[in-house]
């Protein structure tokens, strides 16, 4: 039989905040090419899985491995180079540049040249690559505008494809719709997955919207209180009335 | 960002032919504000990611004492040779001091900055069996390829205007690099540089040193000009000059720079001649106009000017 | 290190802590609730120095008592404090709040500058001796030193002044909506808190310290365009030290300042100055909020 090394693996991952739980023994692997979906109420964790995930903060106990190796109290930019990329519930943007700049800085950071100061940013096969990008993502329309003119929808976008920009291996999104309208959610949606599944970047996504996840996750992890309690195929965990009423909140 | 040839070359040809036709205190005025811009081009690099050195004045003084050591210890006046120690001294000194600036941000970071600079400017003050103390060190003439370069002369000015002419273009390069962007993105978004895998601290650094090498530069052609280095070229009123000057131009692009510093030079020489006891306050006030009407600078007000200028051109081609 | 000369430490470090805590706890407090850096707080110490020189000098001309000089000196201050208070706040810095902070430092700066030349347009470049008010209080000895009795008016002045500021923002209704105002401004303007009136009023108690440490440091000195200079820098140095925003920080950074200049002066002169650099170089290497100051959180 075959082994699939997972390309994410913790180990009784914990952090607390004073009183909180904010992760709690949290142990799960995720395998290659595995399109993932964390769902659960506010405040359950997920935010605090992929900050944890990231290195941006450090697990209380537990570790943290990621293709094979201990990354456990890495900084975030060390995680970032092993292939890592996340996206932010609120998108993390360069506010004063141009949509082109911004992907333009990821891609130099990526092929090694973000400390280059002599070579020009717009470097001809940079450019071409940034456009592609564009492109994909459905923003060529914005490509030398400020980003402060994107609508909400686009600035998701765009913060996904600084991150996609990375070439990583494995993509977290921290909630990729939200603030998205009803009607462009699964046009966004659509796209995304269709760039990451062309690419076979592994993905999670942390969600809101259950439905999203239902129509676009291939497993789902369900957070609550800082514990995963379920694990599984979307639409046989997510039609669990238990889960459901977890997952929308108790009062 | 685009090189703005129109005004590039027209600056650069004012610069070149207008010192033949003026007297020659006006050339030295010129010189003066050349060497003031390069500083001040390091000074607007920090103040285009969102942050403010409050002692530049630290490597103009390590330029300035670079040629000061050199005249006292050694007779050395070469400025073929003067001019990249000056760069290499102020890049070493930015090298150490760094390692602890790179940690900081905002007021800390420019306070700490301030700090340095009030050390260096304590110590040239107080070792004054080494550095000359309030008296500081005279240099005399500079020498090129041994020939005399006298202070005020046209060589001199020639010379450093040729200096400011490559800074210009190693600087342009800079805005136009990863470094440079990454460096503008600080202000903007500290976070998602960091999620790009880049570190924010190896950024300022690397950019500081440049700075460094600016301000050094800047000092080596400065000693030279005044004919004398004292330990008023590290202290902090001197870096607030250096700030005052990169607002009051405009630190977007680089012609900001040299905009506010032959503007500031012209308006401190005549206004300590006419006015002595209120040129200082002339000075004030303009700022006080520019920050609550124009924050953009000089350089702002012109690029509104020349839009007005090209819209209302075009809009008689059409009537 | 004999008893005198520990003796002369201690006072003149004192001495030299009062003056810096007069001017540093209205800069910090300033900074706390403004959230401005203000470079022209040197610039009104110069005025108040000026100010209650020559309305002294003017007192004793008159022929009036010379112990009435004392209260000559906070008038004096006053004066300033009342005048530039609230015009700066109100004129220039009510338009920049929440301003990057090189338009801050930039405005103060010129402010400052316009001072400067205020001072010397007003009061000319000769400089001013108006020692009354230090000679009248005479000297005392302990042991073979012999001390100004100055000292301690100067000392006196400055911990009343800060025990006033102290009352002022923790005993009193006013200061807890100052505190208020510090900790949430935006929930403070919900509440229906005047907000623009505490910064008037901070920023007045601010320019009024300033002003008190220039006139009662006047009669030790020989007031002169651009002594204040020096000043503004080494405010900076003691509250970076202490905390910006943070009263107790600033005591507790005068002290420290003060202490460390007077143990160099006597020891190793040529440290004099850099000796304050080098401790807040030391402060805030490791802990850049200062000693006192509030650590600020990263958000995500």
């Amino acid at each position: 039989m075959v082994e699939t090394h997972p390309i994410l693996q913790t180990e009784d991952l914990t952090k607390h905040f004073g009183m909180i739980k904010a992760a709690e023994t949290i142990s799960v692997g995720v395998n290659q090419g595995e399109l993932v979906g964390i769902v659960g109420a506010n405040g359950s964790g997920k935010t605090t899985f992929l900050n944890l995930i990231t290195g941006y903060l450090k697990p209380k106990r537990g570790r943290i491995l990621l293709m094979g190796r201990d990354t456990t109290g890495l900084p975030p930019r060390a995680i970032i180079r092993l292939g890592v990329a996340r996206s932010f519930q609120v998108p993390q943007l360069y506010t004063h540049m141009s949509v082109l700049e911004g992907v333009l800085l990821s891609l130099a950071a990526e092929s090694g040249s973000g400390g280059s100061f002599w070579q020009p940013l717009f470097k001809e096969s940079r450019r071409a690559e940034a456009l592609e990008t564009l492109k994909r993502f459905g923003l060529s329309g914005y490509t030398h505008r400020p980003v402060s003119e994107l609508p909400e929808g686009g600035r998701k976008l765009l913060d996904i494809a600084l991150s996609f920009a990375l070439k990583p291996k494995l993509l977290l999104m921290d909630e990729p719709t939200s603030g998205v309208s009803i009607e462009d959610k699964f046009e966004v949606m659509d796209t995304l997955v269709k760039v990451l599944q062309e690419s076979n970047v592994t993905t999670i996504f942390v969600e809101h919207d259950m439905e999203v996840v239902q129509r676009y996750g291939r497993r789902v992890l369900v957070f609550d209180e800082g514990r995963v309690i379920a694990d599984g195929e979307p639409d046989h965990v997510l039609a669990d009335p238990e889960v459901r009423k977890i997952v929308l909140g108790r009062v | 960002m685009r090189p703005n040839l129109r005004v590039l070359s027209i600056l650069s040809a004012l610069l070149i032919l207008v010192p033949l036709v003026v007297p020659s205190w006006v050339v030295f005025i010129l010189t003066k504000a050349l060497f003031t811009f390069i500083a001040v081009l390091g000074v607007a690099l920090f103040l285009r990611g969102g942050q403010v050195t409050f002692g530049h004045a630290l490597f103009f003084a390590t330029g300035t004492y670079t040629v000061g050591f050199s005249v006292k210890w050694f007779g050395f006046r070469e400025t073929l040779l003067l001019v990249p120690m000056g760069a290499l001294t102020g890049l070493i000194m930015a090298a150490f001091v760094g390692l602890i600036m790179a940690r900081y941000r905002g007021v800390f970071f420019a306070m700490l900055n301030l700090a340095f600079s009030m050390i260096l400017y304590a110590i040239l003050l107080k070792l004054y069996w080494v550095t000359g103390g309030t008296d500081g060190i005279s240099v005399g003439t500079a020498t090129f390829l041994g020939f005399p370069l006298p202070a005020g002369t046209y060589p001199f000015y020639y010379f450093t205007l040729v200096i400011a002419g490559l800074i210009t273009y190693v600087v342009y390069r800079f805005l136009a690099s990863p470094l440079g962007y990454f460096f503008r993105a600080i202000a903007d978004n500290e976070i998602r540089i960091e999620y790009s895998g880049e570190s924010v601290r190896r950024v300022i650094y690397l950019t500081y040193i440049l700075a460094g090498g600016l301000g050094g530069v800047s000092g080596v052609l400065g000693a030279f000009s005044v004919g004398h280095v004292v330990p008023e070229d590290a202290y902090w009123v001197q870096s607030a000059h250096f700030v005052f000057i990169a607002l009051l131009g405009g630190f977007e692009g680089i012609l900001g720079s040299l905009m506010g510093a032959v503007a500031f030079e012209f308006i401190q020489t005549y206004s300590s001649k006419y006015f002595p006891y209120a040129w200082q306050l002339t000075l004030g006030g303009i700022m006080l106009f520019i920050i609550l009407f124009r924050p953009g600078g000089l350089w702002a007000i012109y690029e509104s000017l020349a839009s007005r200028f090209s819209s209302k051109t075009e809009g008689s081609t059409h009537g | 290190m004999d008893i005198g000369l520990f003796t002369i430490i201690i006072f003149d470090g004192l001495n030299y802590a009062a003056t810096l805590f007069l001017i540093s706890i209205g800069l910090t407090l300033v900074y706390g609730v403004l959230r401005i850096l203000n470079i022209s707080h040197g610039g009104i110490y110069g005025l108040g120095a000026y100010m209650a020189t020559w309305l002294t000098i003017l007192l004793l001309n008159k022929g009036l008592p010379p112990y009435l000089s004392y209260f000559m000196l906070l008038v004096g201050a006053v004066i300033i404090g009342l005048i530039t208070g609230p015009s700066i706040e109100r004129l220039c810095l009510r338009r920049i709040y929440g301003s990057d902070i090189h338009i801050q430092l930039l405005m103060t700066f010129s402010i400052l500058l316009i001072l400067e030349d205020a001072m010397k347009l007003i009061w000319g470049v000769e400089p001013w001796f108006m020692s009354e008010p230090y000679i009248l209080l005479g000297q005392f000895s302990v042991g073979q030193i012999v001390y100004p009795r100055y000292t301690f008016l100067l000392i006196g002045v400055s911990a009343s002044f800060g025990v006033f500021l102290v009352w002022l923002v923790r005993g009193t209704r006013f200061g807890k909506l100052v505190v208020s105002v510090i900790q949430d401004r935006e929930v403070s303007v919900a509440m229906g808190i005047n907000v623009g009136l505490i910064y008037t009023v901070a920023f007045t108690m601010g320019a009024l310290s300033a002003a008190l440490g220039g006139a009662f440091i006047a009669p030790t000195i020989s007031v002169a365009p651009g002594f204040a200079a020096e000043v503004v820098v080494m405010s900076f140095a003691v509250i970076a030290i202490g905390g910006l925003g943070n009263l107790e920080g600033a005591v507790l950074g005068s002290l420290i300042v003060g202490l460390a200049r007077a143990l160099a002066i006597h020891t190793f002169p040529e440290l004099e100055l850099a000796v304050i650099y080098l401790i807040m170089l030391l402060v805030l290497a490791f802990l850049p909020q200062g000693l006192f100051g509030a650590v600020e959180e990263r958000r995500i």
